[in-house]
């Protein structure tokens, strides 16, 4: 009964994201304020009724009710319960209900912090996000209902896929979906500017907190998923160029772009034409994604040709909602291309040069994915696209974005001079090169590019420091330095924190790929093997028995200069009821960052294949991008933003209104 | 048959997620690798550029497929027999096709895929000096705000309506 009544709420939700389609545009058109005013509460009710349906899914996966087709495919009734609740995402129909789920929050969060927005813009962005959700609760009743039952319900499910029993399966989709999904509503701003026909900078003050946060959660649920692959694969890499990681890095990309194009909007009233076009490509490329992910189309173009309903239903809205969106742009650009003026050497020329190249970088990681499938379904042509690729082509594309990243925030708005930050930069600059020789000298013999890596990321942390130091005048004035970092905008320690963690990230990025050491060996109980400073010694072998699944667990003692430092214990388990092997890896952090990671293998030779890896500050690959989501989580505090609520702001604005 | 692919499949059709899914800690074993490390290390970075035909995206230094396997076999009798690099490489396309190889060469099929980026970042770069070359030349007119839109923006806002760029 519970799930039935989860399956009639999901489609209570289309209805009302129909009315809410239709009537607020309307009341738009014939300047009818009743009309418009019926979009926030419409959005609250999608909201209510997807959140039922949720919940009535959720409620099947944890009392395993195996009548429910989707529990029975995906869970176990001895599944540990964390995994009976991620479980519900963990699948199509689960996750493209969360999906759905995460639209509906968006667009009641839309509902309220926008409500001091112009009714009209107000009712378009609402009905443009309501189009959206209409075209995927169609997707999921249509072609993925999580609520189809079995005529027979079996006593036992088949549990969930055993990579996905981890921790990681928790947050990992919901964090990536709040930044897909989140994007949704740049794009509905978007396009409801082009319906309204009118777009000015306090445009962009609207959208660039709804950006930002959707950029947060893209950032952290890439950075999960990176450290989730890292861990959980067991051959110690964290970025593969998979077309499943690429279809989200491309978002991340267009989104980063728009995050800095907006500023120039907001502050200079300049770039509006492009802007927009970003947020449309960025959702885009979001959907994007979730085409190529749910059609089956990466596996190969004939997987998608046998069974192509789901496909080809979101390739419909991918086509529909693209072109749609670029339709209205192209129609409607002309009449928007105004700007204030500035010189190619200014803050707004550096977030130029920061939009083409990371454009162009998108575009490499956008050809790269779907040019096999190009080439395959035009002339028959098989071709692989792997991470070589990227490498040599996204790589040169950021090198020039990460050699400029400190000199924009140092230039100034309409005109910078050039030679002035130069000369604030000097001593940056300078222990840079210092860096590289240092790194040089120290590793003589290793990889070439390594220390200019070393000297890059230095570039990169520093920099991002020089210039808050500049800002609050530590060197001149160290006295009121901390009065005045206090006093900083938010936004300000946002642009810090954004870079910071750009440079820590490529920092463990070129620490990790160039002084990595790798150990391939069969092991016997009693071996030892030197890695790094460390000595492990692999004690001894044992079984057990999981909830689920049984192991086997090695035990290895690590030992540095005799003493014993840690105790590391790498597993192999199979899964009773898929009898799929898994790996577990066990790893140690030492020195803050750096780690020692062991994956266990096949028995072999009266032993079993071990892979031991020590890796150097890998640890700040992912601490970067902490740093980085921290510094936009910070900026989206920046009062400037707070929209939602003028009159707390009014309050203090006599208080703390730091000029910029 | 391996069930890698199987796995991939399963974990790309679980997830929106930038997680590439094979599992098992296999890939290159300790009784396949030459004994001269020079020539290992030339096997493993050949074997990095090439895909394992049955699995998704994955090379054959990643890959635990018994295919994989065999191909790792391959590089490594190749390497011994004195093939250099590119011979290594050529041999295998001849018999697997250009599929095999993770980094697709420069030719006709893969012109747009290789200058694409770079045509971009050209195209890109032309449109932004030509915008800001013509921004130069002539104002362009741009309506302001009218006083109550500033008034009301004001408001909404909550702060003074003539903050500093």
């Amino acid at each position: 009964m519970i799930v039935e009544v989860g399956h009639y709420a999901l489609v209570l939700a289309l209805t009302l994201a129909l009315v809410q389609s239709v009537v607020p545009i309307w009341g738009t058109r014939v300047g009818d304020p009743r009309l418009m005013a019926v979009a926030g509460p419409v959005a609250w009710g999608q909201f209510l009724f997807v959140s039922i349906a949720f919940a009535a899914l959720t409620w099947a996966h944890v009392v395993s009710d195996f009548s429910v087709a989707n529990v029975f495919e995906n869970s176990h009734s001895q599944k540990p319960m964390i995994y009976k609740i991620s479980g519900v995402w963990g699948n199509h129909e689960g996750s493209m209900l969360l999906w759905v789920s995460i639209l509906s929050l968006f667009g009641a969060m839309v509902a309220w912090f926008g409500r001091n927005l112009p009714k009209s813009l107000y009712a378009a962005v609402l009905g443009v996000q309501a189009w959206v959700a209409t075209a995927f609760y169609l997707f999921v009743l249509l072609t993925s209902n999580p609520f189809a039952r079995l005529l027979r319900a079996p006593m036992e499910g088949r549990d969930l896929n055993p990579i996905l029993q981890d921790p990681g399966l928790a947050i990992h989709p919901p964090l990536l979906y709040l930044g897909y999904v989140g994007f949704s509503i740049a794009f509905s701003f978007a396009v409801a500017a082009l319906i309204e026909g009118r777009i000015d900078a306090a445009w962009a003050r609207w959208v660039r907190p709804w950006t930002l946060a959707a950029w947060v959660f893209l950032t952290l649920g890439i950075a999960m998923g990176s450290y989730w692959a890292y861990y959980e694969l067991g051959w110690g890499g964290w970025w593969f160029w998979d077309p499943v990681e690429n279809a989200s890095l491309m978002p991340w990309l267009a989104g980063t772009a728009l995050l800095h194009s907006a500023i120039v909007m907001e502050k200079r009233d300049a770039l509006k034409v492009w802007t927009i076009l970003l947020a449309i490509l960025t959702f885009s490329l979001s959907l994007l994604g979730t085409f190529l992910v749910r059609s089956g189309v990466l596996t190969s173009v004939h997987a998608f040709a046998t069974d192509p309903a789901r496909g080809v239903f979101i390739l419909g809205i991918l086509v529909v909602f693209v072109g749609g969106s670029l339709t209205i742009f192209a129609a409607r650009a002309g009449t928007l291309t105004k700007g204030g003026l500035f010189a190619p050497i200014s803050r707004e020329g550096a977030l130029v040069f920061n939009n083409l190249f990371l454009t162009a970088a998108c575009a490499a990681v956008f050809i790269g994915t779907l040019y096999p499938l190009l080439l395959e379904a035009t002339t028959g042509g098989k071709i692989s696209v792997g991470a070589p690729f990227f490498e040599m082509t996204f790589g040169p594309l950021m090198l020039p974005l990460l050699l400029a990243v400190p000199i924009g925030p140092f230039l100034a708005w309409k005109r910078g001079d050039l030679l002035a930050v130069a000369q604030r930069l000097a001593v940056v600059f300078v222990l840079a090169i210092a860096a590289i020789l240092v790194t040089w000298w120290k590793t003589r013999g290793g990889p070439v590019l390594a220390p200019l890596g070393v000297g890059l990321a230095m570039w990169l942390t520093l920099g991002a420091l020089a210039e808050l130091a500049f800002r609050i005048k530590l060197f001149s004035e160290p006295g009121v330095a901390l009065r005045r970092a206090v006093g900083l905008p938010r936004s300000s320690w946002g642009t810090t924190l954004g870079h910071l963690g750009l440079g820590l990230l490529l920092f463990g990025v070129v620490a990790e790929s160039a002084w990595k050491t790798e150990h391939v060996l069969v092991m016997k109980p009693g071996d030892t093997l030197q890695v790094a400073r460390f000595e492990l010694t692999l004690a001894d072998q044992r079984d057990v028995a999981g909830p689920n699944y049984d192991a086997t667990v090695a035990r290895f003692v690590v030992k540095e200069n005799g003493r014993e430092v840690a105790v590391l214990e790498p597993a192999k388990r199979t899964y009773r009821t898929r009898r799929m092997p898994t790996t577990e890896t066990a790893i140690a952090t030492f020195d803050g960052f750096s780690q020692l990671y062991l994956a266990m293998g096949e028995p072999q030779g009266g032993g079993v294949a071990m892979r031991v890896y020590w890796k150097p500050m890998v640890l700040l690959i992912w601490i970067g991008c902490l740093v980085m989501s921290l510094g936009g989580a910070i900026s989206l505090t920046d009062r400037r933003l707070r929209i939602g609520a003028p009159t707390r702001a009014r309050a203090t604005a006599a208080v703390a209104a730091p000029a910029e | 048959m391996s069930v890698t692919p199987l796995r991939r499949l399963a974990l790309a059709a679980a997830l929106l997620a930038p997680f590439a899914g094979a599992d098992v800690a296999r890939a290159v074993q300790p009784d396949e690798m030459l004994a001269d490390p020079k020539l290992e290390a030339r096997a493993r970075a050949i074997s990095g550029e090439l895909r394992c035909l049955v699995c998704q995206n994955q090379s054959i230094d990643d890959s635990d497929a018994p295919l994989a396997k065999d191909l790792r076999i391959l590089v490594r009798e190749r390497i011994e027999a004195g093939d250099d690099d590119k011979a290594v490489k050529d041999w295998l396309v001849a018999r697997y096709g250009e599929f095999v190889l993770l980094r697709p060469r420069f030719e006709a099929q893969t012109l747009i895929l290789w200058l694409a980026p770079f045509a971009v970042l050209a195209l890109g770069g032309v449109a932004a000096w030509r915008t800001l070359r013509r921004r130069g030349a002539g104002r362009s007119v741009e309506a302001p705000l009218t006083a109550e839109e500033k008034a009301r923006l004001a408001a909404l806002l909550g702060e003074e309506p003539s903050e500093k760029a």
